[in-house]
């Protein structure tokens, strides 16, 4: 068999943004959270906002770290899997990338600290500031690192000049047509996935009867915030999929399995497509919807995958199902969140062990959705790494062969496995330490200990709990 | 714009940066190298301890330096990386592990399978990540086989014996900043085992370094010319390392604390100097200069911007971590 070092290579970023992704998709709506309940014990001086942002926080340290660790690697990979496509676009996507790596140093060096050990050690009003400063910080990453991407799905403001693109315009190449609206639909998957982990997990400590106060706050606050966030979201993400048709409508039929262009286009629930064959061997649909949803008109034009020659289409039946996979899950969440709100009369809500336990199931639902996304999105560019401009066959690295590409793939893969495992481990025993029945405070006194985001925890990683207690 | 060179101002700063980098991720990484031979577990214990607050800062170097690199002379990023594809793997593998050592150990308890993991994670993340640095020194010296600006050779180009001497040289070096670093943060029978390794340490560093300077020479013309040609003046630059050396040697003898480790410090900065002269102005040896390999223009003042506001701050906070972690670590302290 041939070793494809492009597949491989894509396989190899695929995995490790993914790896990456799931942190700072979850501490980025966390740490807006934390920032919320910093400034409502600021105000009301209730002891249980405080308990809250303790545990959260705690656990934001954990996140933050594994996004940090795995976050290293990436920034790599641009030079070690795709040279050409590095140099090419290092005029735009290198101060880009160095603005994000800067905004986090700055970001850390100036506020992280106090927020994770400030508490007790400087003004209220200071680690509420810290708090608010950490949770911006966060979007100014987002906000950099989304620019690029979207300039790499709708490119703008630039010019090829011998190969390399030069920028003639900063604002457009930044605010290029597809970012407004992935930046939107990013930031709101971050404030939901938090949200059905800050709900999961305060379902689960309410049904084992643990600060039953503080967490039935915590989730009363997360499914108002979700029952206002998941429709939006759907809105939003209908938003960025007109911006997809306008841009990049070959990817947008994939999307819909839509293979010839045609009047009236049906929403296809179910379909086999065959890339080969250019059709669905099987298909089942909601006539006219997808005209309806795209023109707005029931004959509206939908163009088929095939106006893009067999070379230039994506891998369909990848992101027809991503795609799904996506929409089933937000719809999913909707759901969920609806019941929430029928559940209140008569704060039910707290007491339905059904609908706890389905919460407490709920906290994986957006991790997967996001990445479902990811995969719809990226796969869906496919052949291109700058729409319309260079391929991923033009930007892989020149030397690499398939044999290396392979190697390394499996490398990442052992050592994010690993570490993922440890992480993951650790991350749940922080959170089954994290709110105790007692309410005396464990007091460490850690000023001599190192400033370092896992210090925030004193959680130990292997003794037994159940045996040894807090 | 064209007052400036910003070409050779990003020079200066990523030459800035991979300097910071070296002088401090070094010891620590050296602290992970020693970590094995260590006398016991205690003394494994204040070991992590005296660079656990810092250590995540001094990545933050190579970090910047690698978005700068891509930033400001993207041909740089676009050849070393794909020469060096198996070696930056290596590199990263061993940081990402030693990153999570770092943070874990300390929550394993003594006596449990875990802590005994970690330790190994730590001391084999480090050691690796350190060989796999020297290496990439070595490969820089040796220089690049390119066409049209792309990386043309094989993937193993960069393993030959000289990369394999300066990845040993540099984790005998790291290891030496760890004894020096030890000796300025421990007491007791840790310090003394620190004192006690810090003059074969430093022998062979003086071993490999006269190896790689007389071999250095011979393989490049270009450093050949730059040593024995007209430019007399940069001799200062290995008498000074020959100095630092020797108070390394007489300060530790004499028990001084602080001494030794700012003399290790001494010792590597004139190397890195020493290479720099001997290299400049080819960023990618042997065919293209800083100027070649520069971005726009436009794009490296954009982030140029950027980069002088927020380096003040990073400088300010790294000074600060460390102060505030002065003085020596003891066993028992901090984390448990």
């Amino acid at each position: 068999m041939e070793l494809d070092p492009v597949l491989l290579s894509r396989l190899q970023f695929a995995f490790v943004v993914s790896f990456h992704a799931i942190f700072p998709v979850f501490t980025i709506g966390l740490a807006s959270y934390l920032a919320v309940l910093h400034g409502l014990f600021y105000k009301t001086r209730n002891p249980a906002w405080d308990r809250l942002a303790q545990l959260w926080t705690r656990v934001f340290a954990v996140a933050f770290g594994m996004g940090v660790v795995s976050g290293i690697v990436m920034s790599f990979q641009f030079g070690t899997n795709w040279s050409n496509f590095s140099q090419a676009s290092a005029n735009f996507i290198g101060p880009l990338l160095s603005y994000e790596v800067v905004t986090a140093f700055f970001l850390e060096a100036a506020f992280l600290g106090v927020l994770l050990f400030g508490r007790g050690r400087v003004p209220q009003g200071v680690h509420l500031f810290a708090a608010v400063m950490v949770a911006l910080g966060t979007f100014i990453s987002t906000f950099w690192i989304l620019a690029a991407n979207s300039w790499m799905h709708t490119p703008a403001g630039v010019e090829l000049v011998e190969g390399t693109f030069r920028v003639t315009s900063w604002s457009e190449a930044i605010f290029n047509p597809s970012f407004p609206f992935r930046l939107a639909h990013m930031a709101m998957a971050s404030f939901i996935t938090g949200g059905f982990v800050v709900a999961g997990v305060s379902a689960w400590y309410l049904l084992i009867g643990r600060d039953v106060e503080a967490n039935r706050k915590a989730l009363s606050m997360c499914l108002w915030m979700l029952l206002v966030l998941t429709p939006t979201q759907a809105l939003v993400g209908d938003f960025h999929g007109l911006n997809t048709f306008e841009h990049q409508p070959v990817k947008l039929s994939a999307m819909e399995g839509n293979w010839e262009t045609r009047r009236g286009a049906p929403f296809l629930v179910f379909a086999l497509p065959d890339q080969e064959a250019q059709q669905n061997r099987f298909e089942i649909g909601i006539p006219y919807a997808a005209s309806l949803i795209l023109t707005h008109e029931l004959d509206g034009e939908i163009p088929g995958i095939v106006e893009a020659p067999p070379e230039e289409q994506p891998p369909v039946a990848i992101v027809f199902w991503a795609f799904r996979v996506m929409v089933g899950l937000g719809l999913l969440m909707i759901a969920v969140s609806l019941v929430g709100l029928y559940l209140r009369r008569g704060g039910r809500v707290y007491h339905s062990r059904p609908y706890l336990q389905t919460l407490r199931l709920m906290s994986v639902t957006p991790f997967v959705a996001v990445l479902a996304g990811w995969i719809t999105t990226e796969s869906g560019r496919a052949p291109w790494l700058v729409y319309g401009m260079m391929t991923h066959a033009e930007g892989v690295t020149p030397s690499l062969t398939g044999g290396m590409a392979l190697f390394t793939l499996l490398g990442y893969v052992a050592v994010y496995g690993v570490i993922f495992y440890a992480g993951t481990y650790y991350l749940t025993r922080v959170i089954r330490y994290g709110m105790q029945p007692k309410d005396e405070e464990v007091v460490v006194d850690d000023f001599e200990t190192p400033k370092r985001p896992w210090s925030a925890t004193h959680t130990p990683f292997d003794d037994d709990p159940s045996r040894e207690g807090a | 714009m064209e007052m400036f060179d910003l070409s050779l101002i990003w020079a200066l700063i990523i030459g800035f940066g991979i300097m910071m980098y070296v002088l401090m991720d070094g010891f620590d990484l050296g602290l992970g190298i020693l970590f094995p031979f260590a006398p016991d577990e205690d003394a494994r214990d204040v070991m992590m301890n005296s660079v656990a607050p810092v250590w995540d800062g001094n990545e933050t170097w190579l970090v910047l330096g690698g978005a700068g690199l891509l930033a400001a002379f993207p041909l740089v990023y676009s050849v070393f990386l794909p020469a060096l594809y198996i070696g930056v793997f290596l590199m990263l593998a061993g940081l990402v592990f030693r990153g999570v050592a770092f943070e874990l150990r300390f929550k394993s308890r003594r006596d449990r399978r875990g802590r005994r993991l970690w330790n190994l994670a730590f001391s084999g993340g480090s050691a690796v990540a350190a060989f796999a640095q020297g290496a990439v020194v070595g490969t820089y010296i040796q220089g690049f086989a390119t066409e049209n600006r792309v990386y043309v050779g094989g993937p193993f180009d960069w393993l030959t014996p000289f990369t394999v001497l300066t990845g040993i040289g540099i984790m005998i070096g790291y290891a030496l900043l760890g004894t020096t670093w030890l000796i300025l943060k421990s007491e007791g029978y840790i310090q003394r085992w620190a004192y006690r390794l810090t003059t074969p340490l430093l022998l062979a560093v003086l071993v490999i370094f006269a190896i790689i300077s007389i071999w250095t020479p011979l393989v490049n013309d270009v450093v050949w010319e730059r040593w024995f040609g007209h430019l007399h003046v940069i001799w200062v630059l290995p008498a000074l390392t020959l100095l630092c050396m020797f108070t390394v040697y007489w300060a530790s003898r004499r028990g001084y604390e602080v001494l030794p480790f700012i003399a290790t410090l001494g010792t590597f900065l004139f190397t890195y100097l020493g290479l720099v002269v001997s290299k400049w102005p080819w960023i990618v040896p042997p065919n293209y200069t800083i100027w070649d390999a520069a971005s726009a223009p436009e794009s490296q003042l954009f982030l140029l911007i950027g980069v002088l506001f927020v380096l003040p701050f990073v400088l300010v906070y790294t000074f600060w971590s460390y102060w505030v972690f002065r003085g020596k670590v003891r066993a028992g302290e901090g984390y448990h």
